[in-house]
Formats: structure tokens, C-alpha cells, sequence
């Protein structure tokens, strides 16, 4: 233990004695698109810069190396539990040609890194991965060419390794000898001197993840584990349902209760704080009792949600539209495919560290943006943004934008009346599953022709979605601004654009189409509170449109697997499709019988991002109509590897969450309350449902740019899912979920 | 003051008799690794170990306790020693947020402690009361396989209880020094067997 604690001090000093270097950074969140993308249009002179070099230019604002040789990277993106600090090591530790271990990272802090918006959309290694990476190429550059000046050798004679510069007859300088002040204090260049993928002996390998030892030992790894000194528990007390309003409270009471510290009200929002978390727990429960509330019945019927979401006003996009001629349609298909609201449901509530201490907040945070969460934290507090400081630490995993953002605005506003107090404010489970921002709800349409061939001649496709992200940047976005006396109105919802499109993502399909038409029908009434979750409008249209081709597929009397390639021109798809069906063994696989049936679904994330494809083979219960996954096989092909297992681990993961989501869950909710608050009302997926086996082929693709990978297997999972039940009973299930209930009902018995 | 037995050291605990023993443990023990996820016992992500059976902390009052043998994950071992089950889960990689995981591995090592050789429906029949969200259910089935595997091995046997004093954490400011411990420990070598192919193009 004193090892450790020792090391920490020497590294907090050596940080500080860099601090020389006073690196500031842009405050324009509006620059970066809601899931985290870099190909928002930001004036900048000269040349574009790889990755988000283009946000942070100099180079030391992403490495520094210390007077003894210690490297730092800086991110400004956060770990999610996806392993991006092991991978943006390794892309350190690789370019710039130092031992792994004697690489650290700071991630997202919003006094020291770089503004890289929200980590979301699979874009941490194609935005943060590029940027580090050529910023490493370009630190290792600058030092030999330093080392050069000192050797008086010529440049080309030089190499680096192992942390130094190695020069003729065996000169060697370390990275400590040749680093000063201002040497790295300077802008990035828009072309770096990358390492060939041969020549790799950190990235493309499966480096075991930092953030795993302490995870499994008891190790302080999440924001719940932070104790500060005279810290304070704190619990609030949220409204029975959205627009419910504070008539009547009785608080005289739960201030007399032991321990406690505060009760606070400001406007309809509650909240108690306490010496012990559980005195705050008890009394959260009885200031619940105390207050009563004015509800509305307001909110859709479930049973007949998708009718009233068609019956909203639209804005209607059409966001694809191609006329060629192809052969004649003889047959001609229609479908329409549902899904529920899904709750990202995160194991851990949300929870939040906030202090306020000499005029300046400071939050910790499992925010996906610690920009965007300080921007908004700052506006609802009524500061300046500088003197509101958010700082990640991991959290429970999130899958989009969760409670918490919300749980740090709600520390905030309760610390804002402690001063000097840290104050740790965690939600209950309830206060998660009832209040966190769901996946909305939507609706797809799918109309398409086939040829006499069996070929598809023309496409119709339609999408009704609410918006997929209400993240903060406005401080109307939390629910504390929102309950707070002197509110702030909720934003206005925005459609995410093409390419990378929020309900409308991977709405245009992939597949080769003489005529095709795609409409984006955004809805901007929002019945339920709803924002991100992993994959935003991808899994529904990737489920709805690989359904349809399996419809599509059956309609020709093809085979789906090569109806899929015969629409297919891009060869990393193609092989990407041919390789899911050789690690699935799909020609050989076993006839539909006894309640077998076997389903493939592919899609390219984004239609820019990682290629996935997914075969499944199932068992359909005919009388219960339970089904349960036997075995799935994948492919990807995410460009340039960092860490092959990290990859895996991603898609094993996207698979099983999808399974979960496509065959489990839904929201519940009645006219005027969300009635799904606890993994009572909102089963998941458990054990007893987990396939027997599940196995990942990666492409290889050396030296190609990184495709981010965490959300590509979500929709061909869904949608495999759902072929293989077709395949099994023979009949469509379009409404998801395929739990029990509706495969029953499908099959009618 | 109720007196608790956890991970073989006795603690006089001052909090009153009703609290669960999940706040005792993370906030008058400053123990990290049981974790609040419900409070209503449906989760898993707090169960620990109390005379050998897996027992949800979250909704049992140390009332109930005095005198009772609890363990935590931390019981198990430590960062620098870790036990055979925390061995295989950090072999196999089971993690990726990470927070379900030490509720899954106390109800696998009840299992193993009282069946070393227990088949995989037994492993997950086990596993069931408990909730992942991250989707990790593979490699957790995985991990308690290779554990079962270790523990049959040669070595300290499962049942060890590893005592240690409980660590004082501090915020986690800077990336956390056990990362930067597992950094330095970290190989370079496949997690798993690697199965890749290049398409020739």
C-alpha cells in the first residue's frame, strides 16, 4: 500500500512541475456533433489535422514527457468500461516508441485535457486514437530530429527505441535528456511519420487491460468508491412522474431525523443530505412520504404507443433518393417492424461527487462529456464556466446517456448550498429506471420489388423516431435545471444529420439498389423523456432493414446469405459477410426442425464506421414460445487493430446486450407514470439465456484507419435474432421485443 | 456498536443495527468491492459471502450478523496477490465496466468452494440472481471454468481467506495507481488464442 501511495505523490509532483506549460482549450461544445463526432465544421486555418489534433493542436496538450522519462497522454475521452485507456496506451507506447508501462493516461478532465465533446459513437479510437497516435509519430519525430542537432548526425542516421534516441557508434539520449520546456509546445503537422503496421510491437496485440486488477481485487475504481475528507451523503427525492409538481411539503419533521444535515427544496426539486449514507437513504424515504404531488395523466397508451407516435407531427427528411433503371418488379413486399423504449439501465445508479470550495465547483463525474456537463452545470448554477470544473471517473457502464449527467447536476446544485462540503450523491434504483432518458421508441416501414431474378429492383424505407440525443450543452437538458424554482426550459429536440444520422442511422442500407428511396420522419414531441442509447437508430433500422432482406431473401427462394451478396459491391463487406457465415459454418448448418432455426444479419455501423456481420442458431419453445440462443459466430472488420481481444470483448458484449434488448426488454409505463422502475417490471437478460457459445473473427486489415467497433454488432445481432426465429417457426415476429410473449403470439398456438 | 467479522479481522461498527451491511462495508470499512446496485436484492451486485453463502448486502441489517463470518471480494486476495478466482477473471479479461463483477465472483466462489468441479449449467444456475449489463456473461462463464481450474491446481486451496488491512482510497484523481501497478505488470501476450485472417487483396 505505501508503494503505491508513494508512486501517486511522485506523480501528482511531477505533474505539477510540468505545469509550466499552461495549455488552454476551445469552449465551443456546439462545434462537435451530439455523439461525439469530429466531422462537425470548425473554421481552422491550413490543413485539416488528423483526428482530433484539429480540435487540440499542440502537441502537448496530448504528451508530455517528464524530467524522468515519464510519458503522459492526455484524452478527452472517457473509459466506459470499452478498455479505450489500454488502447490509447498502446497507440501511445507504439508511435512514439516507449515501454507500455511507462505510459499514463489522463482522461477527460476539463482543467486538463483537450475538449474531444462526447465519448459516444464509436469514436474514441478514430478521433482520440488518431490524434494521440500522430501526435506520438510527430513527439518521436521532433526528438530525434533534437537529438540530431545535439549528435550533429544526420537525422536519417538516428532512430528512437525503447524510450531514447539511439545514433551512430551506439550515442544514445534518453526521451529526459532531450525534452525541455517549450520543446513539444508546438502545433501538430497535418502529415506524421506513422510506423508501418509490420513493424508493430505493442498495437495489434491483445494487451491485458489496465483497468481489470483493481476491478476484480476491491481496488477504488469507480466515482461510488470516492471518499473525500468531510464528505456528506446526499439523496434526492425526484417527482412521481415528468410535469409532476410540488403542492405540499412537510420537511419540519425529516430535519429532526438523525444525522441528517440539510433538506432542500428548491422548486419541485427535493433532496436530503446526511453524515451517513444510510441516515440519507432513511431519510429520502421519509421525505418521499412527506411531499405530495400534482400529477397529469399525460403520457401515450402503451398498448397502442406506435399508433400514437404516427399520429404525431413529423418533419419528414428525405435523406436518400436514387432512380436507376432496374429490371421489373414481379413481386413486392411490405412490412412494418416496431420497437419499445429501452432503458439503458446501468447495473450501478448514477452518482456524483461534488464540492464547492473557494468559488469554484468541482464535479467528478461518469458524464460521456465533461465539456458539455460543465457547460451545462455551469449555466443551470448561474456561474462562469471556469469556475466549474468536471472531472470523469469511471462509473457503472452507461450505453449512452443515462442519469448520469443528471446525478452530477444534481451534486452540484445540493453542493452549491453546502459550501466546503464534498458531497456524494448517488440515485436510487428507482430514480434510474424511472427518470434516465430512454431509447426512444420507433416505428419502420419497408417496401421493395423484386425481379424475376430475385433481384431487388426498387426500396422504399420510412423511420419514425423521436431524437436520439438530449444531452446537455443547454442546462435545460438536466433534470435538476428542469425542477429547479427558476427552471430552464427544456431545448428543443434536433434531428442528428447524415452522415452519421440519430434515429435515422444505417437507415440507408448498404446494398447495391438500382432505386431507392429512404425518409427520415423525426418527431419532435417527445411523450417520454428520451435521449442516447449505444447505437442510437442503428439497432431498430439495421433490425427492421436485415428483417426485411430476410423476408426479401425467403420471397426470392434465395439462400440469405447469398442473397446478401449478390447486393453487395464493397469487398470489406462482402468479406466481412463471407467470413460470419465460414466461422458459422453456415452451408453446413442444420435444416429448420424440432424447433431450430438458424438467422444472419450484417450492417456496416454508420455506414462509415466498423463492418459486423452475425449468424445465430436458436431454439423456438412452440409452446411457451421462450427461445434460446445456442450459438453465435461474427465477423468484424474495424480497420487498423489496437487490441484484438479489446475488440472481442466489444462485440461479444454488443451481441449479448442486443439479445437482451431485442428479446427482453421494454419500457412500461401508464397514462401518467413510468411503471418499470426496478428488474422486477424490467426483466433483462440473465444467464439461463446466454448462448453456449459465442465466437468473433477479426479481418485483419493492417495499416488501414481505425473504424470505431463498440456499437457495430447491436443491430445485425437484433436482426439475426430475429431471422432465426422466422427460420425456426416460420413465422415474421416485427415487433420487438422477441420475448416469449410475441413469439407465441406469431407462431398462434 | 455491533462487533462484525470481516475477512477474518473483528470491527466494532457504530452504525445503527437496521443499516445494511453494504454501507458498513463501503463506508465505515472503506471496502470498495461490494456494490450498491438495487437495494432491493434483485441484482447481485452486492452479494458477499456471510458463513459461506452468497448473501445479498444490500438488504441484510448487520443486525442479523454479529458473530457471522462475512467475506468480500477483497477477501479473496489482493492486487499484489490476487486469489485464484480474481487469477482467472483477470486472465480471461471478464470485465468491461466492471461494477456486476465482484457480485458474480462471490457467488462463483461459493459455488466452487463447496464444488470444485461444478459443470457449466451448474455455473450458471449459480450465476442466475445476478445481472450484467455490459454483456460480459461469456467470459464470466468462462473466468469461473479456468478458476475451477486453477483452484484444483496445486496452491493455496479456494477456501483461503487472504487477510488485509482495508485500504484507505482516497479520490481517484490521477488514473488509478493500480492501474499503473497492473501497467507494469502488463504482457504483451494474447488474453486469448488468436484467431485472425488477412483477406488477400
Amino acid at each position: 500500500m505505501n508503494a503505491i501511495l508513494s508512486h501517486k505523490i511522485s506523480r501528482r509532483a511531477v505533474l505539477r512541475g510540468t505545469g509550466a506549460l499552461v495549455l488552454s482549450f476551445s469552449l465551443s461544445p456546439q462545434a462537435w456533433t451530439q455523439e461525439g463526432g469530429s466531422q462537425a465544421a470548425r473554421p481552422a486555418p491550413g490543413p485539416k489535422l488528423p483526428g482530433s489534433l484539429s480540435r487540440s493542436p499542440l502537441l502537448d496538450a496530448w504528451i508530455r514527457i517528464d524530467a524522468d522519462g515519464r510519458v503522459t497522454a492526455f484524452t478527452g475521452k472517457v473509459e466506459l468500461g470499452q478498455g479505450i485507456k489500454t488502447a490509447l496506451l498502446q497507440v501511445v507506447a507504439e508511435e512514439l516508441e516507449v515501454p507500455f508501462e511507462q505510459v499514463s493516461l489522463v482522461t477527460a478532465d476539463t482543467s486538463r485535457t483537450a475538449d474531444e465533446g462526447y465519448t459516444a459513437g464509436s469514436h474514441s479510437v478514430q478521433d482520440s486514437g488518431t490524434a494521440l497516435r500522430n501526435a506520438a509519430a510527430q513527439v518521436r519525430e521532433i526528438l530525434i530530429a533534437e537529438a540530431a542537432r545535439r549528435l550533429k548526425a544526420p537525422g536519417d542516421q538516428l532512430h528512437a527505441a525503447a524510450g531514447a534516441v539511439i545514433g551512430p557508434n551506439q550515442a544514445r539520449i534518453t526521451y529526459a535528456e532531450l525534452v525541455s520546456a517549450n520543446l513539444l509546445h508546438v502545433e501538430a503537422q497535418p502529415v506524421s511519420k506513422l510506423k508501418d503496421a509490420t513493424a508493430f510491437k505493442v498495437m495489434d496485440r491483445s494487451v491485458q487491460r489496465i483497468d481489470i486488477p483493481a476491478k476484480v481485487t476491491g481496488g477504488a475504481a469507480y466515482v461510488q468508491d470516492m471518499r473525500l475528507p468531510g464528505m456528506l451523503h446526499a439523496r434526492v427525492v425526484r417527482p412521481p412522474s415528468y410535469g409532476a409538481r410540488l403542492v405540499q411539503l412537510d420537511q419540519g419533521s425529516i430535519e429532526k431525523m438523525t444525522g441528517v444535515v440539510k433538506v432542500l427544496r428548491d422548486g419541485n426539486f427535493l433532496a436530503v443530505v446526511a453524515y451517513r449514507e444510510f441516515q440519507a437513504v432513511k431519510a429520502m424515504r421519509a421525505l418521499s412520504l412527506a411531499a405530495r404531488w400534482e400529477e397529469r395523466a399525460a403520457l401515450p397508451t402503451q398498448a397502442r404507443l406506435h399508433e400514437a407516435l404516427l399520429a404525431l407531427p413529423a418533419q419528414d427528411q428525405e435523406i436518400f433518393d436514387k432512380h436507376e433503371s432496374g429490371g421489373q418488379p414481379s413481386k413486392t413486399l411490405e412490412a412494418t417492424y416496431t420497437r419499445p423504449y429501452l432503458s439503458h439501465g446501468s447495473v450501478g445508479p448514477s452518482c456524483a461527487v461534488a464540492h464547492l470550495t473557494e468559488g469554484v465547483m468541482t464535479i467528478w463525474t461518469h458524464t460521456q462529456g465533461v465539456y458539455p456537463d460543465r457547460q451545462a452545470i455551469a449555466e443551470m448554477l448561474r456561474m462562469p464556466p471556469d469556475k466549474v470544473r468536471c472531472i470523469h471517473v469511471e462509473g457503472s457502464g452507461c450505453y449512452g446517456h443515462n442519469g448520469a449527467d443528471d446525478a452530477a447536476a444534481d451534486a452540484a446544485l445540493i453542493a452549491s448550498s453546502l459550501p466546503d462540503r464534498p458531497i456524494r450523491l448517488q440515485w436510487m434504483r428507482e430514480q434510474e429506471h424511472g427518470w434516465e432518458p430512454f431509447g426512444p421508441a420507433m416505428i419502420a416501414k419497408a417496401r421493395a420489388s423484386l425481379d424475376a431474378a430475385g433481384r431487388i429492383v426498387d426500396w422504399d424505407y420510412g423511420v419514425w423516431s423521436n431524437t436520439h440525443s438530449m444531452r446537455p450543452g443547454p442546462a435545460g437538458a438536466l433534470l435538476a435545471a428542469q425542477h429547479m424554482e427558476r427552471s430552464f426550459p427544456i431545448p428543443e429536440p434536433k434531428p442528428i444529420p447524415q452522415p452519421e444520422g440519430g434515429g435515422d442511422r444505417n437507415s440507408i442500407p448498404l446494398y447495391v439498389l438500382p432505386s431507392a428511396k429512404v425518409t427520415h420522419h423525426f418527431l419532435s414531441d417527445m411523450p417520454v423523456r428520451v435521449s442516447a442509447l449505444r447505437s442510437l437508430g442503428a439497432h431498430m433500422n439495421v433490425f427492421a432493414i436485415e428483417s426485411f432482406m430476410d423476408e426479401l431473401a425467403l420471397a426470392a427462394g434465395s439462400d440469405p446469405v447469398a442473397f446478401r451478396l449478390t447486393h453487395l459491391d464493397d469487398p470489406r463487406a462482402r468479406d466481412v459477410v463471407t467470413a460470419a457465415a465460414d466461422e458459422f459454418r453456415w452451408a453446413a448448418r442444420p435444416a429448420p426442425a424440432g424447433g431450430h432455426g438458424c438467422g444472419f444479419a450484417f450492417a456496416r455501423y454508420k455506414n462509415l464506421a466498423a463492418y459486423c456481420a452475425v449468424a445465430m442458431q436458436v431454439r423456438v419453445d412452440r409452446e411457451t414460445g421462450r427461445t434460446r440462443v445456442l450459438r453465435v459466430a461474427a465477423a468484424v472488420d474495424t480497420g487498423q487493430v489496437i487490441n484484438p481481444d479489446g475488440v472481442r470483448n466489444q462485440i461479444e458484449g454488443a451481441i449479448l446486450q442486443s439479445l437482451s434488448w431485442s428479446a427482453f426488454e421494454s419500457v412500461s409505463f401508464d397514462a401518467t407514470r413510468i411503471t418499470s422502475i426496478d428488474w422486477a417490471t424490467y426483466p433483462v437478460l440473465r444467464f439461463s439465456s446466454v448462448p453456449e457459445s459465442v465466437t468473433v473473427r477479426i479481418l485483419d486489415r493492417p495499416g488501414t484507419p481505425f473504424l470505431g467497433c463498440g456499437e457495430a454488432g447491436h443491430g445485425p445481432a437484433s436482426a439475426a435474432l430475429a431471422n432465426a426465429v422466422a427460420n425456426a417457426t416460420g413465422k415474421r415476429v416485427r415487433d420487438l421485443p422477441l420475448n416469449a410473449a410475441h413469439v407465441k403470439a406469431a407462431i398462434g398456438i | 456498536m455491533i462487533e462484525l467479522k470481516v475477512n477474518g479481522r473483528s470491527h466494532s461498527v457504530s452504525a445503527d443495527p437496521d443499516t445494511p451491511l453494504l454501507y458498513v462495508l463501503r463506508d465505515d470499512l472503506q471496502l470498495n468491492a461490494a456494490k450498491f446496485g438495487c437495494g432491493l436484492g434483485q441484482c447481485g451486485s452486492c452479494t458477499v459471502l456471510v458463513d459461506g453463502a452468497p448473501t445479498l448486502s444490500c438488504v441484510t441489517p448487520i443486525m442479523l450478523l454479529e458473530g457471522r463470518q462475512i467475506t468480500t471480494l477483497e477477501g479473496l486476495g489482493t492486487l499484489e496477490d490476487p486469489g485464484p478466482l480474481q487469477r482467472a477473471f483477470i486472465e480471461e479479461q471478464a470485465a468491461q465496466c466492471g461494477y456486476c463483477i465482484p457480485g458474480m465472483m462471490m457467488r462463483a466462489q461459493a459455488l466452487l468452494e463447496r464444488n470444485p468441479h461444478a459443470s457449466d449449467a451448474e455455473i450458471r444456475a449459480q450465476l442466475e440472481p445476478n445481472l450484467c449489463r455490459c454483456g460480459t456473461h461469456m467470459r464470466i462463464l468462462q473466468a469461473v471454468r479456468r478458476a475451477a481450474t486453477l483452484m484444483a491446481g496445486p496452491g493455496p486451496s479456494p477456501g483461503t481467506v487472504v487477510t488485509h488491512a482495508p485500504s484507505a482510497a482516497g479520490p481517484q484523481v490521477d488514473s488509478s495507481d493500480a492501474e499503473a501497478d497492473a501497467r507494469e505488470d502488463a504482457r504483451s501476450r494474447p488474453a486469448h488464442s488468436e484467431r485472425r485472417e488477412r483477406p488477400e487483396r
